[in-house]
């Protein structure tokens, strides 16, 4: 099982004009840990909507890569996204799950992962040009390339481990989070 | 094939019109009778990118989407979609996303479906609950108009604005015999 903390810090070394949508719980902690930067968006809320604003973004920014980073539960209660984005073919969109197999920010409780549904099989599916399930930090690198230079749409199950880490707490504002984003990408 | 009937079809190309006025880029819409003529419309728009959904509720994160990376997106759905999207909204109102919804009335005047009352029947209101300025369109000579000026409320002050297109306005829809 990988240590999610080490997990997205390799995924977002030297991340150049990489554009990332956290979701809601820990994986935005994961992705604050990570170096708080103007082009996260990190979620609070709005479960289940995390992979949809990655595809609006790739479909605006065709010249930029996006990488939606979220949990196991935000995928499971948007699956028909899977398909939305299935339809539209964005190159430039790929999709990391944090997968616990658990509600973390609930009390741990089981998600439907950890009974052997398979989120990476779905993409597939539903004609991801690339889906895997990984679960070994050596495969971190291999992530982190197909973050930058894959053909999309991809989506990458990430195997992590249970243990619940310390909150990294990042912009809550959500004006202060689009403004900040926005006037970033103006930028450059 | 099942065929919607009397299904009026003028107004739908002003819509389109103030679409591209203003500058709308991409339009979800989950598949919708009284909505067909401007899907249609968006599908053959190389300047706007249709995203089918597979619930009304996904339109509302790709009009974020589309806003951070510049992009002014609307959305299309029935007044029952309205009721699939009641969460993500808020996504919406604590960013300040500016957006249009435009929605097709059921569960009112003439309807032939019960079960499209309840939701139908409520519509502006949760619209309104959720934080949208409400517009509602009688008259099909009133569309351009009003439609415009919604538009520019959403995307000049980074509101959200729906649009509801009566019953009356997109024909009644009637058992297929």
């Amino acid at each position: 099982m990988l240590d999610r903390r080490e997990f997205v810090r390799q995924l977002l070394t030297d991340r150049g004009g990489l554009l990332v949508v956290s979701g809601l719980g820990s994986a935005t902690y994961d992705v604050a840990a990570a170096g708080d930067h103007p082009l996260n968006f990190y979620l609070w809320g709005a479960m289940g909507g995390t992979a949809m604003i990655g595809l609006g973004l790739a479909l605006a920014r065709p010249d930029r890569r996006v990488a939606v980073l979220t949990g196991d539960g935000d995928m499971l209660m948007g699956l028909g996204s899977l398909a939305t984005i299935g339809v539209k073919q964005p190159k430039n969109l790929s999709l990391v799950v944090l997968d616990n197999a658990r509600y973390g920010e609930t009390g741990m409780q089981a998600s439907a992962t950890q009974s052997g549904i398979d989120l990476a099989a779905m993409a597939l599916a539903c004609r991801f040009r690339d889906a895997r399930t990984v679960s070994r930090i050596e495969e971190a690198a291999d992530i982190r390339t197909l973050l930058h230079t894959g053909e999309g749409p991809t989506l990458v199950d990430a195997r992590i481990g249970e243990d619940e880490m310390p909150r990294v707490l990042p912009l809550r504002d959500g004006h202060a989070i689009k403004q900040r984003f926005i006037e970033a990408l103006n930028s450059g | 094939m099942h065929k919607p009937t009397n299904i009026e079809t003028s107004w739908p190309d002003a819509v389109h019109a103030q679409f591209r006025r203003v500058g709308i880029r991409q339009v979800g819409y989950v598949p919708d009778a009284g909505h067909s003529r401007l899907i249609e419309l968006c599908q053959d728009d190389p300047g706007i990118a249709d995203v089918v959904l597979t619930t009304e509720e996904e339109g509302v994160g790709l009009v974020a989407g589309a806003a951070l990376g510049g992009q002014r997106a609307a959305l299309l759905m029935q007044s029952s979609g309205v009721g699939n999207c009641v969460n993500m909204f808020s996504l919406l109102r604590n960013c300040g996303f500016g957006c249009v919804v435009l929605v097709t009335m059921r569960g009112e005047f003439g309807e032939f479906n019960q079960w499209q009352v309840p939701m139908g029947s409520i519509t502006e209101e949760v619209l309104r609950l959720a934080g949208f300025l409400t517009y509602r369109i009688e008259n099909a000579e009133d569309v351009d108009d009003i439609v415009g000026a919604g538009c520019d409320m959403a995307f000049d002050g980074n509101l959200q604005v729906a649009i509801l297109l009566s019953q009356r306005l997109i024909g009644r829809k009637q058992w297929g015999r």
